[in-house]
């Protein structure tokens, strides 16, 4: 079943990505449905990563307001950037904290150690079980619970949503 | 007026394409020459995007995917060989 | 008019990643700056160039292309960041802390 969804999701992916590359006529559109689906079938049986991806309209709900939100953190992020690079004394407090996370799928961490590499003064180093270590640029939180909240909570309850 | 901005705009891009070549001669360690590198792809891949818009020659835009995608590749391969080796 | 005022910003964008990248002490810190700083600022500049002839052929690799870079951007800043952290190399004198080396 959880195959079966994996394939499902990425025959999808690969179509859009198929209808942008070229163009939308008849002949394009049918070598594109076949190479598709012969990449999803010969993809069955590997790990059904897409899998963990809800498709209920709640969750698609929740992903479009996780790109404001993620664009918004995006555009802080620059913002923040540029102010410590013209700043000429270069304001730094640097070091690797750790933070946990609640998801548990692997695409899930994914988006979420994605996203803290876009959010301002936070990149992510390794993620190992359900830790994520983070280099901070300017630590504001040492101990894990406080990182946790600063950082990881302000994407994980979207997240959770969209990743069951 | 559009064209001197988006001429500006050009050259801007084809500065901080210089300045991150400086870091990468620069060093100290590989790893900084690779950070340096990955972000002159990603520069140069715009300013790909950007001359072949510019230049009304789209066929160019494929050239900018194809590079995008081997440069992605690369590092991911160039940091697992730093880890342990090929 | 807009197309222009936007890829200017994109490449201003460019640019301070760029000099970030010149002036952080160590790897890591240089990663942050490089990594966000051009994942925007292409962004601003490819739209803004796409804007200088808008048509749905463009359009279409363009989102492609922007979709990929912000995908992919941060992953490849992971694995440097990680094999910087395993083959040890050092962090800037600044550095108040580090979880990873005690926990390992």
């Amino acid at each position: 079943m959880k195959n079966f969804k994996h394939s499902i999701i990425l025959f999808i992916i690969l179509m859009v990505i198929w209808i942008l590359l070229t163009s939308w006529e008849t002949q394009e559109l049918i070598a594109g449905l076949i190479t598709s689906f012969l990449i999803a079938i010969l993809t069955y049986r590997l790990e059904p990563v897409l899998a963990a991806i809800n498709l209920t309209p709640k969750a698609l709900l929740y992903s479009i307001a996780y790109i404001f939100v993620f664009a918004k953190e995006l555009i802080l992020s620059n913002l923040d950037v540029a102010r410590r690079v013209l700043t000429p004394s270069l304001p730094l407090k640097p070091g690797i904290v750790k933070v946990n996370t609640k998801l548990k799928s692997k695409i899930g961490k994914l988006v979420l150690a994605n996203s803290i590499t876009l959010t301002p003064g936070t990149l992510t180093a390794e993620v190992k079980n359900g830790n994520l270590y983070i280099h901070w640029i300017d630590i504001k939180e040492e101990d894990v619970a406080g990182a946790t909240q600063e950082i990881v909570a302000k994407f994980e309850k979207y997240l959770e949503v969209i990743f069951g | 007026m559009a064209n001197t901005i988006y001429n500006l705009a050009g050259i801007i891009a084809l500065l901080a394409l210089l300045l991150a070549f400086v870091r990468m001669l620069k060093g100290p360690s590989a790893v900084d020459r690779i950070v340096a590198l990955d972000s002159m792809t990603i520069i140069a891949v715009s300013v790909i995007v950007f001359l072949s818009l510019r230049l009304g020659r789209i066929i160019y835009l494929d050239v900018a995917l194809v590079y995008a995608l081997i440069s992605f590749i690369g590092v991911i391969v160039i940091a697992r060989y730093f880890e342990r080796g090929l | 008019m807009i197309g222009a005022i936007i890829a200017l910003i994109g490449s201003i964008f460019l640019l301070l990643g760029a000099l970030g990248l010149l002036r952080m002490p160590d790897v890591y810190n240089r990663m942050q700056a490089g990594t966000k700083s051009t994942t925007l600022g292409s962004m601003l500049f490819l739209i803004g160039a796409a804007l200088y002839i808008s048509k749905g052929q463009i359009w279409s690799r363009v989102i492609l292309l922007i979709l990929f870079i912000v995908f992919t951007n941060p992953i490849s800043s992971h694995a440097l960041a990680r094999a910087a952290h395993k083959i040890k190399i050092p962090m800037a004198e600044e550095t108040v802390k580090d979880d990873l080396t005690e926990d390992e």
